[in-house]
């Protein structure tokens, strides 16, 4: 087809979409640039030995930044115990044993609505509800712990998982369960041992988006963990009050004096923040690209 | 106080139309540096102006004058079924720091201790640590114990103090509820145990007070002068209240102190 043919309007709305596409590209890049440019004066100014110490208290120069990792750590591995189970658990019952009425009518909206709720919501149905619950039932000092931020982030993070695996497991051949089930397997068998397996990269990719949710996540967080700069050492640290990255970027950012040690600190979380759901991106990236190389071996 | 001095120059607005008050924030400090510079007409502050601030200011040819326009209290609760009533300003400071973390040891119930607090980024935390954690010694190095429950709002101290038995926090007197229990103080072993209110934070009895305070280029004239005594009328004091602080009663401050 011969360019000159396509109307001028046509060639004015391509223009406009690739510019779009380049601008958000470009956007991308400068942020990242000026993430490590406010970044990097932290590790020049603020000694290592500070910077990866475990006491917090930045308004007295104590920049150690090891209890805010762990801590975002610890209620990430909380939440992905929650969410995979239940996430996973409620893509099969859609995809695979509900009966569509059901599906459609009741359960897909009102996943949609539970990815609808404000993460400032669930923080105060956390603050009212949750801790009180979470003290009284484990004798806690306190209910602001981890597992409050956990279960909270589990929850937001399974709307996510939810409709990404459904859509992987969507995407599994019928042929393959009708052969299943000819062979003799029960309905169980054919998702456990079929089924799933065939959809495992992308409930895996679901997975991975889920984490990078939790891990964002700032102010349901904030209300619900205590932030209280502890380093997680024990097991039970779970059941203690912990500070995520999140929460002490948001609650340090307004206040603090703009190219102090302090606020490049605060960069510096970022930056942290940033490469690890960059790791979380490339590797569930990773594991759909194998599922489209696996797919085209089967079908060749 | 920045949210006072911003609510003051709003309400100012419909006062006087005329006049435009813009409001700065970044601290006590950065008040006074841009005082010396001139580059203010007023600078709020939170603590009283240091003796080498007065000697540079007079090297400057200058004379900051003081007007204490507001008082600010913290009050220390805990859950209304604790029994404990009344601390020590060096029980309290302990219990900060982690060295006393059980309630038995301070005369209440066996429970441990769970420490609330506001975020580092607000001044009642600083105050509260400069004041009552380290006890007004400006050269003690003691911090918040690391277990210290930083919280983002004041409603987050309160809801886990009205909710928790074991737990203890501060705010400013007027964040307080009758939800929870505002505890007694004393400044040492020996002097009576006070609760806050305005007649005794305004008559400087409880110990964990300070006043508010603004400095003017030189004695106060024309559209300043107006609105400093603006500032301790009943309608800008109300304003005072509302937002948590205590507010002076009598204006026995109209003239200024003179350094």
């Amino acid at each position: 087809m011969n360019i000159s043919h396509i109307p001028r309007t046509e060639k004015i709305i391509t223009r406009l979409v690739q510019a779009a596409g380049y601008l958000s590209i470009l956007f991308v890049a400068l942020i990242s640039l000026f993430l490590l440019k406010e970044a990097t004066p932290a590790l020049l100014n603020i000694k290592l030995s500070n910077l990866f110490s475990t006491r917090w208290y930045p308004i007295e120069t104590y920049f150690g930044i090891l209890p805010l990792f762990f801590g975002s750590v610890t209620v990430t591995i909380g939440a992905t115990i929650i969410a995979v189970p239940l996430g996973v658990g409620t893509a099969i019952f859609i995809s695979e044993v509900a009966p569509p009425r059901l599906t459609i009518g009741i359960l897909k909206p009102l996943v949609e609505i539970l990815a609808g709720i404000p993460s400032v919501v669930l923080g105060f149905f956390g603050i009212i509800v949750l801790s009180p619950f979470l003290r009284i039932t484990f004798n806690l000092p306190t209910g602001l712990t981890a597992l409050a931020g956990s279960i909270l982030l589990g929850w937001a993070a399974i709307p996510t998982i939810v409709s990404v695996s459904e859509d992987a497991l969507n995407n599994v051949p019928q042929s393959y369960r009708h052969a299943s089930l000819a062979l003799g397997a029960t309905p169980w068998q054919t998702i456990w041992n079929v089924t799933l397996p065939a959809a495992r990269s992308g409930v895996l990719t679901a997975v991975m988006l889920g984490i990078g949710r939790v891990i964002g996540e700032t102010m349901a967080v904030m209300m619900v963990t205590g932030n209280a700069p502890v380093m997680p050492t024990r097991l039970n640290a779970i059941l203690s009050p912990i500070r995520t990255m999140t929460a002490t970027i948001a609650s340090e950012m307004g206040e603090v004096a703009q190219g102090s040690d302090h606020y490049h600190v605060l960069f510096f979380i970022g930056v942290t923040l940033f490469l690890v759901s960059l790791i979380i991106n490339i590797a569930s990236y990773r594991l759909t690209y194998r599922k489209m190389k696996r797919s085209e071996r089967l079908l060749s | 106080m920045v949210n006072l001095a911003l609510a003051w120059a709003e309400k100012y607005q419909n006062v006087k139309p005329n006049i435009r008050i813009s409001v700065t924030g970044g601290g006590s400090g950065t008040g006074i540096s841009a005082l010396m510079n001139h580059t203010v007409d007023i600078a709020n502050a939170s603590r009283a102006i240091k003796p080498e601030e007065i000697a540079e200011a007079k090297y400057l040819g200058f004379t900051p004058i003081e007007f204490v326009v507001a008082r600010d209290a913290i009050a220390v609760i805990v859950n209304p079924a604790n029994p404990v009533n009344q601390l020590t300003l060096e029980q309290i400071s302990k219990i900060y720091k982690g060295e006393i973390k059980n309630w038995k040891e301070v005369g209440g119930e066996d429970r441990p201790i769970v420490k609330l607090s506001r975020e580092t980024n607000s001044g009642t935390h600083v105050y509260f640590l400069e004041t009552v954690v380290r006890l007004g010694n400006s050269k003690d190095p003691s911090l918040f114990s690391p277990d210290t429950l930083l919280l983002p709002s004041s409603e987050g101290i309160i809801v886990e103090v009205r909710d928790n038995p074991n737990a203890i926090g501060y705010d400013g007197l007027g964040y307080i509820t009758d939800e929870v229990k505002v505890l007694a103080v004393a400044k040492d072993a020996n002097s009576p145990y006070i609760l806050p209110s305005s007649d005794s934070v305004s008559d400087g009895k409880y110990p964990i007070a300070r006043n508010l305070y603004i400095y003017t280029y030189n004695e106060p004239q024309g559209e300043v002068k107006v609105y400093i005594e603006w500032l301790l009328s009943s309608e800008a004091q109300s304003i005072v209240k509302e937002l948590g602080f205590v507010p002076i009663i009598n204006s026995e401050v109209l003239s200024g102190d003179q350094y």
